[in-house]
């Protein structure tokens, strides 16, 4: 099925997210749609799917246009659509996700043999396995990603959209899925391919069309560099690689032993962990989500119950010190979820630029917020770290990801650092912010304090590494050197020593890292 | 560097969360409950000690056979009261040994463990009297007295599995009291007061659902904003119409529900008559729980409305209407708690008066939490608490030797107990309360 959209435009208040946008897509085709994040390619695909409707411009299929008052249009027209956020319901078992508005019936009853049989039917052909009987929560994100998957094409769908499909992903399910698109291409269906990873672009995309603010920009061939693209998706010439010197190493040294960390059901996230971190070094810690690594982080800031072993930062121990005394030790900490741990929402820029020195001078005196004082540093931190807001009065959770972590990283870095935790430094941020941050993280090491810097994203891990740490079950398989080989990676990510990986195991010069 | 030998493909975890080690660890929460209150027995059975023997009456006299003398069994009470705590206490060691092995203590072992207390507690408190102690009774209203809990539990569930939260339970019942009193004594017809009772009880509802789904207000202050009206609009209609005539419009003795007999089960001793033999809107109540329980996790209809009670985002992009969804339940549910609320006037009762429904809402509703938002379960729990509160009526009777202020604690102690000791961790409709809207429209 041909899908051509013609002059779409979706407007939010005075925003424009789309605006006039054309696209077609043919079908046996992979299109990318790249751009930043907020570059509108998830809401022209959500007014596509029929959850937003476009002010104005048109939907074909196969030249005829299309109504859609909702997703139900959308699907009953051959679309389906893999959602960035999986829309399937956690509680339910894969088979009643791929059934759910779609229901097969025996009488009154619904016939869940049958959408048990259709959910194997359809994996079999993509040979891989789910169980229909799996209760989704209990899933791990890459076959939760198959139902979606399925449950598109239980509905008999021409044109798939995925969205940001690989955010969730290890390399191997990343390589696994790029098999499954290319299988759905050789069966003639027009897949939509949302991205900004430049990488997977170049190699499963038949035509690639770059949107920025809204627009498109243009249409780049698979052919073209990493730079060319970014540079496109941007506007202006952005670094990709991790520029750094040598490491500096001083004598600071953050030193973790027999860590363990145990969550209130007795699952041990942190299952018995031991390295060090010395000053001027960036420790890295790569691993599929989930793995303890942010428990990890957290521990490094107090935030976990249950822990044992030590943390010594500099010869002190910090193991039992609360969260504030952890900070008053010069701890800067970038958590997992700044929406959740980092920022307060409804909090201006101002005030979330203080949020961990509320406890006394200069921030606060007698009790009494010194507002001009705190306002002067705001504007300050702005400025330094290239925060793009109306002011300092606006409220973070109108600013952009990109925005939002560096009114963290700001924060975190205006005092005197003896160590410097980051969690998931770029997730959710746009390309250029991307690299500010990681300058930042760059000069926070050369500064001479030990940095610990958990990431999924193995293109930062590896970028970022002095010393590159993969965890798996809450527990070391090794640590490497950064320009340990992807694969060896992926493969120490899915639990294989190096060593069993028939890799060399990597001599550990210095005192420090033990696996 | 060497070449890689593991192919990827065959070492990949396919399914399956990804596994931590555990720790495992002990529970004693259970143990030392069943700990706690076998020593509080055995502190009154010392503190207070009794004489004499507690008349038990088992059978009627219309089952396949009788129990002891005339359908009564003595027996003595202070040695029969101390054999049930023994039994206890030995319960309370196995529970203890099962915590330590990290085995969990099974849900009809404190069944039999709750039972037993009962017995020794009723063994007690009757030691003596000259009346009986009528078991089939106790059974029997604890069944009438539930109606209106399992029925609201029902509706309760309904509402919450959609996603929309139904303080107003409370609102229903008294509603549909009113209702089921007015229309039944006009046409003289309990089915017709029934039918009245449902529409009153999803009319009731149906204002839940334009404030709560239409414009989103938040649904816990709707829910108890609405049993606050409905309690001043029934109040006043009593007093400004009902009282003028009360013959005509608000006597349901002639008209109520009569007891029905099912022949056979209704013979079988103690539960024959206390379950078998009872108007007919108990036997609604039976298969209103099956109905629900089928209808939420076997039909399509159920499937949906759990979809937009856990996530209705997701069933939106699968075509779902999900207010009009939620609207469906909401009206069900209402309809639902509307048979219980008739319960009252058209079964308990032979006449509506002000405030008769006394709070039984929100007991349904903690029976719904209590129930893990299970249709079966939060009926059970309705169940339990219409048992401890007839109980408490039983005891005023008999002549027992607790303080009444006490007693008129016992259904909430029960409550307490019961949460805090047996029940594991509940857990809400991820979406329950929310109201849905999609940006961009």
């Amino acid at each position: 099925m041909r899908l051509e959209l013609q002059g779409i435009t979706k407007r939010f208040g005075t925003f424009v997210a789309n605006d006039s946008i054309d696209l077609v897509v043919e079908p046996g085709q992979i299109h990318c749609l790249l751009g930043e994040n907020g570059a509108g390619k998830s809401t022209l695909m959500n007014c596509l799917y029929g959850l937003y409707q476009a002010e104005e411009g048109e939907i074909l299929l196969d030249g005829v246009p299309q109504h859609f008052a909702g997703p139900g249009d959308a699907m009953a027209a051959g679309i389906g659509m893999v959602h960035q956020h999986f829309m399937l319901v956690p509680v339910f078992t894969v088979a009643e996700n791929v059934m759910l508005g779609n229901e097969a019936t025996k009488g009154i009853a619904l016939d869940t043999k049958a959408a048990r049989e259709r959910v194997n039917e359809i994996a079999g052909n993509f040979n891989f396995h789910v169980d229909p009987d799996a209760v989704i929560e209990d899933l791990p994100v890459g076959v939760q990603q198959r139902v979606e998957i399925i449950k598109a094409l239980a509905r008999d769908a021409e044109i798939l959209i995925f969205d940001e499909p690989t955010a969730v992903l290890t390399p191997q399910e990343t390589d696994e899925l790029m098999g499954i698109m290319d299988q759905l291409r050789k069966e003639g269906k027009a897949i939509v391919f949302i991205t900004h990873k430049l990488r997977e672009v170049r190699e499963v995309a038949d035509k690639i069309t770059v949107i920025r603010r809204g627009k498109v920009v243009g249409e780049a061939s698979p052919t073209s560099t990493d730079s060319e693209l970014a540079e496109m998706m941007v506007g202006r010439a952005v670094q990709l690689t991790v520029d750094k010197g040598e490491p500096h190493y001083t004598s600071n040294a953050l030193e973790v032993k027999d860590l363990v960390v145990t969550s209130a059901d007795g699952q041990v996230l942190v299952d018995n962990i031991s390295f060090t971190v010395r000053g001027g070094e960036i420790m890295t810690i790569a691993g599929v989500d989930g793995n303890g690594q942010t428990e990890l982080a957290n521990a490094l800031l107090g935030l976990e119950p249950g822990v044992t072993g030590s943390i010594t930062l500099n010869g002190k121990e910090l193991l039992g010190k609360t969260p504030r005394q952890m900070l008053d030790e010069g701890i800067g900490f970038i958590p997992a979820d700044r929406n959740e741990d980092g920022l307060v929402g409804a909090f201006t820029v101002a005030e979330n630029l203080m949020l961990n020195r509320a406890t006394g001078a200069p921030f606060v005196k007698g009790g009494v917020l010194q507002i001009p004082f705190r306002n002067e540093f705001a504007r300050e931190k702005i400025e330094e770290f290239d925060v793009r807001t109306e002011g300092i009065d606006q409220p973070v959770n109108a600013l952009s990801g990109g925005n939002a972590q560096k009114v963290i990283i700001a924060r975190e870095m205006s005092k005197d650092l003896n160590l410097f935790v980051a969690s998931q430094p770029t997730r959710g941020v746009d390309v250029g912010s991307i690299e500010f941050i990681h300058k930042r993280v760059v000069e926070a090491r050369d500064s001479g304090i030990p940095v610990v810097v958990v990431s999924t994203e193995l293109d930062e891990a590896v970028g970022l590494a002095d010393q590159l740490m993969v965890m798996y079950r809450g527990g070391i398989v090794g640590i490497v050197p950064a320009d340990t080989p992807r694969d060896v990676l992926g493969m120490m990510m899915a639990g294989i020593p190096p060593e069993q990986a028939a890799i060399a195991p990597v001599p550990v010069t210095e005192e420090g890292a033990q696996a | 560097m060497s070449t890689v030998t593991v192919d990827p493909s065959t070492v990949l975890p396919d399914e399956g969360p990804i596994e931590h080690r555990i720790v495992e660890k002990r529970s004693v929460k259970t143990a030392t409950i069943l700990a706690v209150a076998t020593a509080l027995l055995a502190l009154l059975l010392v503190a207070s000690p009794r004489q004499g023997k507690t008349n038990f009456q088992i059978t009627l006299g219309n089952e396949f056979f009788s129990i002891g003398e005339g359908g009564v069994v003595a027996v003595p009470a202070v040695p029969f009261a101390w054999i049930c705590v023994a039994i206890m206490a030995v319960l309370t060691v196995v529970a203890f040994v099962l915590s330590y092995r990290y085995s969990k203590f099974p849900g009809w072992a404190s069944a039999v463990f709750g039972l037993l207390a009962v017995a020794a507690f009723l063994s007690w408190a009757g030691a003596g009297a000259q009346g009986r102690l009528n078991v089939v009774g106790l059974i029997g209203n604890a069944i009438l007295v539930a109606i209106p809990l399992v029925f609201g539990a029902l509706g309760g569930v309904i509402g919450e599995r959609a996603g929309v939260v139904n303080i107003a339970i409370e609102a229903q019942l008294l509603m549909a009291a009113f209702t089921g009193a007015v229309v039944g004594s006009l046409t003289a017809n309990a089915w017709v007061g029934l039918l009245a009772a449902i529409l009153a009880g999803a009319g009731v509802a149906a204002i839940l659902g334009v404030f709560a789904i239409n414009y989103r207000v938040e649904q816990v202050i709707v829910g108890v904003v609405l049993n606050v009206l409905i309690i001043g609009v029934t109040t006043f209609l009593f007093s400004a119409w009902l009282q003028t005539d009360m013959q005509r419009l608000n006597s349901t003795l002639e008209h109520r529900f009569p007891d029905i007999a099912i022949p056979l089960l209704s013979r079988i001793p103690i539960i024959g008559p206390a379950l078998f033999n009872r108007p007919v809107i108990v036997y609604i109540m039976y298969v209103a729980v099956a109905a629900v329980w089928f209808a939420l996790y076997r039909t399509r209809w159920g499937l949906r409305t759990r979809a937009v009670g856990e996530h209705p985002k997701a069933a939106d992009t699968v075509g779902i209407k999900v207010n009009a969804t939620r609207w469906l339940a909401v009206l069900i549910a209402g309809a639902i708690v509307g048979i219980g609320g008739a319960s009252y006037t058209l079964v308990s009762n032979p006449s509506f008066n002000r405030e008769m429904t006394a709070g039984f809402g929100y007991i349904a509703l903690a029976a719904v939490i209590f129930g893990n938002w299970d249709p079966i379960r939060a009926s059970l729990a309705g169940l339990l608490f219409g048992f401890a509160i007839n109980l408490q009526s039983v005891l005023s009777v008999i002549g027992s030797p607790v303080p009444s202020q006490f007693m008129l604690m016992l259904p909430y102690v029960v409550t307490l107990l019961a949460v805090a000791g047996l029940v594991g961790k509940s857990r809400a409709p991820a979406a329950d309360g929310v109201a849905y809207t999609v940006e961009g429209h």
